[in-house]
């Protein structure tokens, strides 16, 4: 295969100062994660591990197969969000391999506000059993929580991606075969208690676990009766009276101890369809993707460089290179897999979106999976380009991505912009991941863009009632309006509200990918079909 | 010659000698227990006779069942081994009546080094030296004092009826001595309602060096040179090597000669050895003799070039010595260290279990083992738990030192506790190395042979840990996987933004130390920052078959480790300096505490039970002994852990047990 030559010159200024800019990113991404990974924070924590129970990353590193990587999803979700601080949205949720299974873990984080959900909670954890339901992956629920958030439950309660989807999901993945396994490792109250209620298996921790549907001071004020929670929804009650567990733990330890031998059982097999090489790591250093990228956001660069840092072997089989060059597809493998690389190279134009479709189509037909670089400020607009027809040729690349059952996979590595979104393979379009990198915005269009756009239809209004406006009085009404859409447009704003799967380091892409990839084969590739494209 | 031999003994000495019978053109008989029927000497044997149950009074002690089965076979010839029989002087009369040669020396010589005090007064009367010392019924403090001053001090005061260290001093100064002596008798007094004291010689760096001697039925005798048995732990020799380390042409001739003087005033016959407390000043004293082949006779044989059974076979037929003294030479230097089933770590109480990895360093000119077992074998508690001799040798000292150390480093016992780590710290200290040699070297270089040293902690402890992320790095793999090359096969600990710090908690003997590790990058050259108690250092490292090459700081070293075999989490590694024995403590999964509202006990070690202190159904308080085993000559109380009674004892006394054998069913009082 063709190998991409790379023409960075990596001792040059203007790599220097792009690898400084980035790298400052980075560092701010990591230092807002290792904050957000102390959790509650030093007292809560302490009071946790005093009751003998382990912290909700130990207890994931514990269930884990020991030195397997943990992708963790959402880290930042209900970051600045809510005026409580909410690290994680209090619960983390990720992939990991347990005894040799691909499972999607979610844990409940009890130093947070005592684990309680808030909607942002309840939307990772739906979004977590969206992905294991997509990729077949096995729950496993690692529950210490206090329930709904009580003042804010009409945002947590009522609507269809509320909490009983939660239970809704559980029941028809188990339908389907995903099986859910719940460790009932501190309270588990009303709502809750479904979700080992609800589990094919489910353990509890003896004197630490309890499940109920009402706590002790609700069955006080009801009916008057005194009850301690143990014996109220202790793990005795539950595996030696109730039934409602199955499995009783003497401690943390123990009870992962006991869901590892619990997914060791499934009887699961992981076959593959894919033409498989061995992995070879690219010709190029991947943290080389910091200086590539230009420090100034509107500056081109050939996204072949990226590529380049992320395939194996840097090998990449570029499809009608000639064509529509706009638009960068081509084959290459990640860890070995085959995949058909979707990558922006400047603005969609006829010709690009034409190719990007039939590229699409390709992979779909052949089953092989597609992973879309996202850098796109939209379609090109214009009499001449209207009058060509990008409204619907834009539709036909946005009709095949939308059919395209091959496992999508998206990586905002720069702008994300109006139309170019979808045709690219945005949220909306069901990727199996999507990620983002630091330095990658997104909005319905740039924020200059929008702030002129705006500007315009002001000054026509003033231009209207025979007002004049100074360049001053404009630049002063378009700030806010960027200032808005950079703000909103952020990575981190963009991941609190769990529009992404998570904001990742941009060195980190390959093994991003290359795990989700892996987790996404544990379901078997289907077919496509796809609608009508207007010709 | 005669054809036809028995030998009286199991394990690695009969081996040994079958070896030799074999070479001759010897017929071997050998006998086993029901323990040991598919042994290595049974094996070995032309023929094998059963003789009993396991316990050794019932089988190997057998000595008129012995001679039964001698007759029954038409044995011309019994070799007692070491140990059972060999000094036995009823065996080897019966050996006499029965016209069956008894390898070894005529009865009486048997007989009179059978009592150490008789066998003292034969020596003192033949000219050899004895330490120096007052045994006498006069107990005036004036001449007792008397006696101290002449011998020299310091000196020992013993309660003639003493033991256990009871009514024991040492005196340093005749102005010391008087004070002393009262206390010691005020105690001997106290403890064994008899005060009377035996003055003698406090040898303080005393050596022990035994001379082997040989002599055959026409009258010649010869001395085959002095071994060095210094490294000792309670009585049990530890390493012993030969020739002994600065011994003069003189000494060696003067050791020589007292030993046949103390082998002629007995009428010996055949192979001996004599022991010599050897002081720092160059005399010598008689301790005691042993009237057979030694365990440590290979270093002899490695030295003299000659084999040792053959000379006792030949000997025993009526064969003149086969050498001179003046043929015999001495040829390089020669080392044994045993390899034992025991944890020298818990005061090296015996091991059991099932040799289920067995693998000696290569044998050559330079390495000998002697061994009476196979992988898959069971060390039980029926015999001593001996699993090889490892004997090296080489032109000089430092240069068999380096063999045996190498040779340690390459020994692989799975299945037992064994001391092969404890011996190579011990060849590697300093002192070794330098031939500081007495009887209480081990007590004297603890620290450095038990790794008691936080620095020795602080740059071993990386070296675990980092062990043990590497390997897990080569974890196993998902079966029933079709995605071969998956990334989630990687077992780097990878985390999204961020860096896993890994908490090992790395046990050392019954100490636990807590280790964190980071994978500070990805991909092959992947470097570790390790930190712990008194260390924080940078790593890399592989692992490739059994040599861990590291770099820890920049350094580089190349160390060979002993892998875990399956089920099992022990490991050691072998650096140029020590060994480490470690094992990564896994979670606590609150087991025992599921299990601690009754149960059972269980036994510490493998021992014979003495007593139930109990009957069934008894009412017992909290701490109230239940049992008491014996094991290592020393009695271990078993104790009530709460208030509560027996239910049932497992075993009666006199019973031998396998340490960790639940010994009784005990319930605990409703509190």
């Amino acid at each position: 295969m063709p190998r991409i030559e790379s023409k960075i010159n990596t001792k040059s200024q203007e790599f220097a100062a792009n690898v400084e800019h980035m790298q400052a990113q980075v560092n701010d991404l990591r230092e807002k994660v290792a904050q957000i990974r102390q959790g509650g924070g030093e007292h809560a924590n302490k009071r946790h591990t005093d009751r003998g129970k382990l912290l909700p990353r130990e207890r994931i590193n514990a269930l884990l197969d020991p030195g397997a990587p943990f992708l963790e999803l959402s880290q930042l979700a209900a970051w600045q969000v809510y005026e409580d601080y909410v690290p994680a949205a209090g619960l983390i949720a990720g992939i990991g391999r347990v005894s040799g299974v691909e499972c999607m873990i979610v844990a409940n984080d009890a130093t947070v506000k005592g684990g309680t959900y808030y909607p942002l909670t309840v939307k990772k954890h739906l979004r977590a059993q969206t992905i294991a339901e997509q990729n077949n992956l096995p729950c496993i629920y690692l529950v210490d929580s206090g329930g709904a958030n009580l003042p804010r439950q009409d945002d947590v309660f009522p609507d269809r991606e509320h909490f009983g989807r939660i239970f809704y999901n559980q029941a028809n993945m188990s339908a389907a075969n995903i099986p859910q396994i719940a460790v009932v490792m501190g309270s588990c109250t009303a709502g809750g208690a479904y979700v080992p209620a609800m589990a094919d298996e489910s353990i509890i921790v003896k004197e630490q676990g309890t499940i109920f549907l009402g706590g002790p001071p609700l069955v006080r004020a009801a009916t008057g009766e005194v009850v301690t929670a143990e014996e109220l929804g202790g793990g005795d009650v539950h595996c030696r009276t109730s039934g409602v567990a199955d499995y009783l733990a003497n401690n943390d330890h123990h009870a992962l101890k006991l869901a590892r031998d619990a997914v060791a059982r499934l009887n699961r097999t992981k076959t593959v369809s894919l033409n498989l090489t061995q992995p070879q790591d690219p010709l190029y250093e991947a943290s080389e993707v910091y200086g590539i990228i230009p420090k100034d956001s509107r500056q081109q660069y050939d996204v072949r460089e990226i590529i380049a840092r992320i395939v194996d072997g840097s090998e990449f089989d570029e499809f009608k290179a000639l064509y529509g060059s706009t638009l960068v597809c081509g084959f290459a493998r990640i860890f070995g897999y085959p995949v058909g690389i979707v990558a922006n190279n400047g603005i969609l134009f006829s010709e690009s979106a034409q190719k990007g479709a039939h590229f699409i189509e390709l992979c779909a037909q052949r089953k092989i999976p597609l992973v879309f670089l996202q850098n796109i400020t939209g379609f090109m607009v214009g009499k001449q380009y209207e009058a060509g027809g990008i409204a619907k040729h834009g539709a036909k690349m946005v009709t095949a991505v939308a059919c395209a059952k091959v496992p999508k996979f998206t990586v905002l590595i720069g702008g994300s912009f109006g139309a170019g979104n979808y045709g690219m393979c945005g949220r909306a379009y069901d990727p199996r991941f999507l990620f983002m990198w630091p330095n990658a915005r997104i909005s319905v269009m740039g924020g200059e863009q929008a702030a002129g756009v705006l500007a315009q239809v002001k000054r026509d209004q003033k231009a209207r009632t025979g007002e004049t406006w100074s360049q001053e009085d404009e630049k002063a009404f378009k700030q806010p309006i960027i200032d808005d859409y950079e703000h909103q447009g952020h990575p981190y704003y963009a991941s609190a509200r769990l529009w992404d799967d998570g904001v990742i380091d941009p060195a980190d892409t390959r093994q991003v990918l290359g795990l989700s990839l892996s987790a996404a084969l544990n379901k078997p590739l289907e077919d496509t079909r796809f609608g009508v494209f207007r010709m | 010659m005669l054809i036809k031999l028995l030998i009286a003994n199991r394990g690695e000495i009969s081996c040994r000698i079958i070896k030799t019978a074999k070479r001759m053109g010897i017929h071997t008989v050998a006998l086993y227990s029901d323990a040991d029927a598919d042994a290595l000497h049974v094996q070995m044997a032309d023929e094998a006779v059963h003789i009993g149950p396991p316990p050794s009074k019932d089988s190997y002690l057998q000595a008129e069942r012995i001679i039964e089965v001698a007759r029954k076979v038409g044995a011309d010839m019994i070799h007692p081994g070491y140990g059972f029989l060999s000094e036995n002087a009823h065996f080897a009369r019966l050996c006499e009546d029965n016209q069956i040669v008894f390898v070894g020396p005529p009865v009486p010589a048997i007989d009179a080094m059978g009592s150490k005090s008789a066998a003292k007064k034969i020596m003192e009367a033949a000219g050899v030296p004895l330490v120096p010392g007052y045994h006498g019924e006069d107990q005036s403090a004036a001449l007792l004092k008397q006696h101290a001053d002449e011998m020299g001090y310091p000196v020992l005061l013993k309660a003639a009826a003493g033991g256990g260290g009871k009514g024991m001093r040492q005196v340093h100064s005749s102005s010391e001595f008087e004070h002393a002596l009262a206390a010691a008798k005020r105690e001997a007094m106290a403890s064994f309602n008899d005060d009377i004291m035996l003055v003698e010689k406090y040898l303080t760096q005393p050596r022990h060096v035994e001379i082997q001697v040989f002599c055959d039925m026409h009258g010649n005798g010869v001395y085959l040179f002095e071994r060095d048995c210094s490294v000792q732990r309670r009585h049990q020799k530890v390493i012993e090597e030969a020739p002994a380390p600065g011994m003069t042409e003189a000494l060696r001739s003067q050791m020589g000669e007292a030993a046949l003087k103390a082998a002629a005033a007995i009428g010996y016959v055949g192979a001996g050895t004599v022991e010599f407390l050897l002081d720092t000043d160059g005399s010598f004293y008689f301790m005691e003799m042993n009237t057979r082949l030694q365990v440590e006779h290979p270093v002899t044989e490695m030295i003299s070039g000659q084999d040792l059974v053959e000379w006792q076979l030949r000997v025993a037929s009526g064969e003149e010595l086969p050498l001179s003294q003046d043929e015999l030479q001495i040829n390089g230097h020669a080392f044994e260290a045993r390899i034992y089933a025991e944890d020298p770590n818990n005061e090296f109480l015996p091991a059991t279990g099932v040799l289920n990895f067995l693998q000696p360093p290569e044998e050559s000119e330079y390495v000998r083992v002697d061994t009476g077992v196979r992988q898959g074998d069971k060390v039980s508690v029926y015999y001593d738990p001996m699993i090889a001799k490892l004997i090296v040798w080489d032109e000089d000292r430092p240069k068999a030192l380096r063999r045996l150390v190498k040779a340690l480093s390459e020994y692989r016992v799975k299945g037992v506790t064994t001391n092969i780590d404890f011996l190579y710290n011990l060849a590697n200290t300093k002192a070794f190395k330098q031939a500081q040699l007495d009887t209480a070297f081990i007590d004297k270089h603890q620290s450095e042979i038990f790794l008691q040293n936080e620095d020795d902690l602080a740059s071993l402890l990386p070296l675990a840990a980092l062990y043990i992320v590497l390997n897990q790095e080569q974890g196993p793999q998902s079966l029933n996987s079709q995605d071969l090359y998956s990334p989630w096969q990687n077992l780097t600990a990878w985390r999204a933004n961020a860096t896993h710090i890994q908490g090992l908690e790395i046990q050392i003997h019954d100490q636990v130390h807590a280790v964190q590790v980071s994978r500070l990058n990805s991909g092959p050259q992947a470097s570790y920052q390790i930190t712990g108690q008194g260390f924080n250092v940078q790593c890399q490292g592989q692992v490739k078959g059994d040599v861990l090459t590291a770099v820890i700081d920049g350094h580089r070293q190349k160390i060979t480790i002993s892998h875990p075999a399956d089920g099992e989490q022990g490991c050691s590694l072998y650096t140029q300096h020590s060994a480490l024995h470690f094992k990564q403590k896994l979670p606590d999964l609150g087991l025992l505490d599921a299990d601690a509202h009754g149960g059972g006990l269980t036994a510490p070690m493998n021992g014979t039970i003495v007593n139930l202190m109990v009957n069934p159904g008894d009412s017992v308080e909290k701490g109230q002994v239940l049992v008491i085993m014996e094991a290592m000559k020393m009695e271990h109380s078993l104790k009530a852990p709460s208030a509560g009674k027996v239910v049932e004892f497992f075993y009666q006394s006199g019973e031998l047990v396998d340490g960790g054998a639940e010994l009784l069913s005990f319930e605990a009082a409703e509190s």
